[in-house]
């Protein structure tokens, strides 16, 4: 393999590259990216760099001086792949060839129909969406985040902390039951109510009102109206996939990858939000929308490509994310949605102190923790280690 | 001077102690017998590498993943951007002591906001 392109210069992206250079690949790279910026963290967007305690320059992912020989193609944006002679078609015209190919084009906010045009109304994705948000932000006033997921849980919070008068609209009747189950999704979104965030359930937004192009309030479904000077739609992303659409590549909510990345067409293989990978723990392809999946799985993607599919790479370690909300660390491994049961083994949830374990059979499946940094990294080491290790706890 | 850390029988390998230093130092025991000591604190946020997970000789932070090389300090993995110092370790009669570096250290910037305000560092909830 003497050339291999990466398109997507995010996390994944650039843990795709450091991949191929530390396993030994010394041909030519190029990185394609969208956004105009170097690889920056985005987790940061809704916390420390939304408040100001951040900057932009520390969050920067590549470090002083780092190297890896590659050519940067910044700005540009892949709206095409020919599967025949392996090329990405830039938006610009231009066209990269290579022998091999990491898709890590990653995922888009998903926005609020109706929404659009009106200013004070905002996705979180990019550094561009925090820097406009953080900006409307320090206007103060009211805030309505709607979706109480993570991604608006942790904007929730941080408004809070800058001084705004905070209302969270979650359409389900309980927020983050999907990656935490009722239960604990119940007990992690009481932290709103604990900071004196208004957190409204079972409840769809209708539409935005505005006044001289500026959104002034939230219609409810149910007929109540929010008065908002500014709006954050945390809705949930989709995979950037578009440009695949035709090229052969298998899509299925994402690039459809096995269990190391590789796609249906040799040479191509797949990291990060855009990829959805087979999880044998699950039995499913599933896209891992967490960091640590675009910062670790990458390593694997690369062997494999860089073999033929002839290394079989280490399975990646069972997902794990984190949120940080109120000063309260809650981190989360494993796959809630198999579980039977979840039981507090530690702590106690009326203390915001808990460790909690799910279970599908009595077998340990996942592992919440909140504000339980040490007990919980050694369940998440428990939940790695293969079935005929484990025992009953840590 | 050398600060006394704790006997190596109470260290396990793959176990890590922490030293209640200001700022604190975290003395890791590898599974190939090797005793290192880092400073404690990731310098991305404040968290205890102590707590972390221990693989080799690479400790991964345990709040945010970044990987830190503890023969050298180095980071292997971000988000963190800055090495943690490294500290000489003897051990001495079934005793492990760790020599301070004089360097200055790489002290996250929320640390000193968290000492200040409370935030989560101790694990409670104002």
């Amino acid at each position: 393999m003497r050339s291999v392109a990466v398109v997507g210069a995010s996390l994944a992206g650039l843990s795709a590259a450091r991949a191929l250079r530390a396993q030994g690949y010394d041909g030519r790279l190029v990185i394609v990216g969208e956004e105009t910026h170097r690889p920056y963290d985005r987790p940061p967007l809704s916390k420390e760099f939304l408040s100001g305690r951040t900057a932009e320059s520390e969050l920067l992912l590549e470090a002083d001086g780092e190297d890896l020989g590659a050519q940067w193609l910044l700005g540009a944006r892949a709206v095409g792949l020919d599967r025949a002679d392996r090329a990405v078609r830039l938006a610009d015209g231009r066209t990269v060839r290579a022998d091999g190919i990491v898709l890590a084009t990653g995922a888009a906010a998903r926005t609020l129909q109706g929404g659009h045009g009106l200013g004070g109304v905002h996705v979180l994705r990019t550094l561009d969406d925090a820097r406009a948000l953080r900006a409307d932000l320090a206007r103060g006033g009211q805030l309505v985040v709607i979706g109480g997921g993570f991604i608006g849980a942790e904007v929730a919070s941080t408004a809070h902390e800058l001084g705004l008068d905070v209302t969270v609209v979650e359409a389900a009747p309980t927020p983050l039951a999907g990656p935490l189950g009722t239960a604990m999704g119940e007990l992690v979104s009481a932290l709103h109510a604990d900071h004196g965030v208004r957190l409204l359930c079972g409840v769809g937004v209708q539409a935005l009102s505005g006044s001289r192009g500026r959104v002034t309030a939230v219609l409810l479904e149910d007929g109540r109206s929010l008065p908002a000077d500014t709006v954050v739609a945390g809705v949930g992303a989709r995979p950037c996939v578009e440009w695949l659409e035709g090229s052969g590549v298998a899509l299925d909510n994402g690039v459809r990858c096995d269990a190391a990345g590789a796609t249906n067409i040799p040479g191509v293989v797949a990291v990060g939000d855009c990829a959805a990978w087979y999880d044998p723990a699950v039995g499913a392809h599933r896209r891992v929308e967490h960091w640590t999946g675009a910062r670790e799985r990458p390593a694997a993607a690369v062997t494999a490509l860089l073999s033929g599919g002839a290394a079989v790479p280490e399975p990646p370690r069972p997902p794990y994310f984190w949120s940080d909300q109120y000063g309260v660390r809650i981190q989360f491994a494993g796959h809630a949605a198999g579980a039977d049961s979840v039981t507090i083994e530690e702590g106690a949830a009326d203390d915001r102190s808990f460790l909690a374990v799910y279970r599908q059979a009595d077998r340990p499946v996942a592992v919440l923790g909140v504000n339980r940094t040490r007990p919980f990294m050694r369940w998440r080491r428990q939940l790695a280690a293969p079935a005929g290790q484990r025992i009953g706890a840590p | 001077m050398m600060i006394p850390a704790c006997p190596l029988a109470d260290l396990p390998r793959g176990e890590a102690f922490r030293l209640q230093t200001d700022p604190p130092v975290a003395v890791f025991h590898t599974e190939d017998g090797e005793v290192y000591a880092i400073d404690d604190t990731c310098t991305h946020q404040d968290a205890s590498l102590a707590d972390g997970w221990l693989e080799g000789c690479e400790v991964e932070c345990p709040l945010h993943a970044s990987k830190f090389d503890l023969r050298t300090g180095g980071v292997d993995a971000p988000p963190a951007r800055l090495s943690v110092r490294t500290h000489q370790v003897l051990v001495e009669d079934g005793m492990i002591y760790v020599k301070l570096s004089d360097a200055p250290p790489n002290l996250p910037p929320s640390c000193a906001a968290a000492r200040l305000g409370g935030i989560a560092a101790t694990g409670g909830v104002a």
